[in-house]
């Protein structure tokens, strides 16, 4: 039973709690950063490892923190495991992703992703399944920048992971500008609530069937 | 049947509309495609007939973008097809294209036009902007370089009516289209087109939108058949009159206060007649559809004067798309017998 449940945690993250097209949480890095798969790929990296060790932190200290103050004290955590992020990334990433990325790695800390499950789960939680927690929602998040910044990066600028993708197709430049961001974004959340919509009106069928 | 008729028609009280008449959306649609065919026609003299192949591809792949979307939607594919909008939507979007486009674009565009800008926001009636306008301004921004190049004309006109310009070599001797600046560039030197031109449409500039006279025809047809308002068109390019006189050009162009040279030049004969007057993306009411005309005309002024674009009508009548729901609650007419609260 509780192997099941911890299977769930952490399996929550890719569908049912997906950050981006479900919860509709972190919309401005997403937005801003998913111009290549590799800037996605190098944002989700960063913010599932700061969600991940928050949330194992917070998890420890909780019966520590009182009620009233425990926002500036998730604050201080998190911000800790930021600058630790932001100084690795300086220091072993190239350049013009560090560039590329640039004001959106020290804004996690108020990315609201990691302060919900901070506030939501974390703090209620024991240490391991809030790990659990964080990996899960931390990786589904970096598989929706994945698909946006894939699809934006193949249309507007014609590559994958800098890789041409065809030698004759024209890269209409409008898909890694921010219009592209919120076609893109848009149409799949448009296509997830059409998804949902449809699981709700098949399990309102059977209820009623066996009713 | 006849005797059933007879027994319900005493007392019937059905929900409006009671009067009906025989005007329907196939109607409408295929009366403005009629319309839009004297312009047609008037850029294949001008462009030669590789426009009619821009066209034609914009039409086709409209229609084939609609049917495949229509069939994901579950809705019935041919006789929605049969109304025609997709069809206006692909010539609309051709007439807003340079005549020497690669095949891509107007592809790309219809399908950006149907799948985006119709379908995604609820199909036919429920789009927010015009189709073929939000096609050409995705266009503009995703290849900014095929569509702001191309402006030829043939030089002898009909003569080399079925001369494809594409295969013209330019360092050859056989010169019989040349490159040249559209009627509204802004560039130091630029030169003024004689008004006759302006009229007939022999200037470089988008497929549909150079043969002012062409358009007006077209739009003098609509009018009479009572799809389009008089006013709309009317109120824009009045507006755009005043604002060219009042305003301070930026540029020191020849043409940059005349007023009739800017009617005439650009596209802003196709966009009053045929863009502002779209039913789905213009206001209810009459005040509200004279505001939609006044605020475009001021618009497609300021942009044509102190933007880095030499035309706005696509841009304006986009802005005022957006805010018809605005002005739609704002000219809401008064319930007859309710008052009005004073705040």
């Amino acid at each position: 039973m509780a192997e099941e449940n911890n299977l769930k945690e952490f399996t929550k993250g890719f569908f049912q709690y997906n950050p981006m097209f479900v919860l509709v949480l972190g919309l401005c890095p997403s937005l801003a950063v998913t111009t290549s798969v590799k800037n996605g790929l190098a944002m989700g990296g960063a913010a599932t490892f700061v969600l991940v060790c928050s949330n194992y932190i917070i998890s420890l200290v909780r019966s520590f923190i009182p009620r009233e103050i425990r926002i500036p004290c998730f604050i201080v955590i998190i911000a800790a495991f930021v600058t630790m992020v932001e100084l690795l990334m300086k220091a072993y990433l190239p350049p013009e992703l560090n560039a590329s990325l640039g004001i959106f790695i020290p804004l996690i800390v108020v990315n609201c992703i990691i302060m919900y499950r901070a506030e939501s789960f974390a703090y209620k939680n024991k240490p391991f399944v809030s790990v659990l927690d964080g990996v899960g929602l931390g990786l589904g998040w970096t598989l929706s920048l994945c698909i946006v910044s894939s699809i934006r990066e193949i249309l507007g600028a014609g590559t994958l992971f800098g890789l041409k993708v065809s030698e004759s197709y024209n890269p209409a430049s409008v898909m890694i500008m921010a219009p592209g961001a919120f076609i893109v974004l848009g149409l799949l959340l448009g296509f997830f609530n059409w998804r949902k919509l449809k699981k709700s009106e098949k399990a309102m069928m059977e209820y009623m069937k066996n009713d | 049947m006849l005797n059933q008729v007879q027994d319900k028609s005493i007392l019937i009280a059905s929900a409006s509309p009671h009067i009906r008449d025989t005007d329907s959306i196939p109607r409408i649609m295929w009366a403005v495609v009629l319309s839009l065919v004297p312009a047609g026609i008037a850029s294949i003299f001008t462009f030669g007939y590789y426009c009619l192949y821009v066209i034609l591809l914009s039409i086709v792949s409209a229609i084939f973008t609609e049917a495949l979307i229509l069939g994901v939607r579950k809705i019935s594919v041919i006789s929605t097809l049969k109304d025609g909008s997709a069809v206006v939507t692909g010539i609309l979007l051709a007439y807003t294209l340079p005549p020497g486009v690669s095949w891509y674009i107007p592809v790309i565009g219809s399908f950006f036009a149907i799948v985006i800008v119709k379908h995604a926001f609820g199909g036919l009636g429920n789009n927010i902007w015009n189709p073929a306008l939000a096609a050409r301004a995705f266009l503009q921004t995703a290849y900014p370089a095929a569509l702001n190049s191309d402006w030829r004309v043939l030089q002898h006109g009909i003569g080399n009516l079925f001369h494809n310009i594409t295969e013209i070599d330019p360092e050859g001797n056989m010169v019989d289209a040349v490159t040249r600046a559209t009627p509204l560039a802004k560039e130091a030197g630029a030169e003024a087109y004689h008004f006759t031109q302006l009229l007939i449409g022999s200037v470089p500039g988008c497929i549909g939108e150079t043969s002012t006279i062409a358009l007006l025809l077209g739009g003098a047809y609509l009018i009479y058949k009572r799809y389009i308002n008089w006013y709309v068109p009317a109120y824009y390019i009045a507006t755009v009159f005043i604002m060219v006189l009042i305003l301070p050009p930026q540029t020191k162009t020849p043409w940059a206060n005349n007023p009739f040279y800017h009617i005439l030049a650009g596209g802003l004969i196709l966009g009053a007649f045929f863009m502002a007057t779209d039913m789905v993306t213009s206001p209810l009411t009459k005040s509200g559809l004279i505001i939609f005309a006044v605020g475009t005309g001021v618009l497609t002024v300021l942009i044509r004067f102190y933007s880095g674009y030499p035309e706005g009508v696509c841009y304006s009548l986009l802005l005022m798309n957006t805010a018809t729901p605005l002005i739609d609650r704002f000219t809401k007419p008064r319930l007859y017998g309710a008052r009005i609260k004073k705040a």
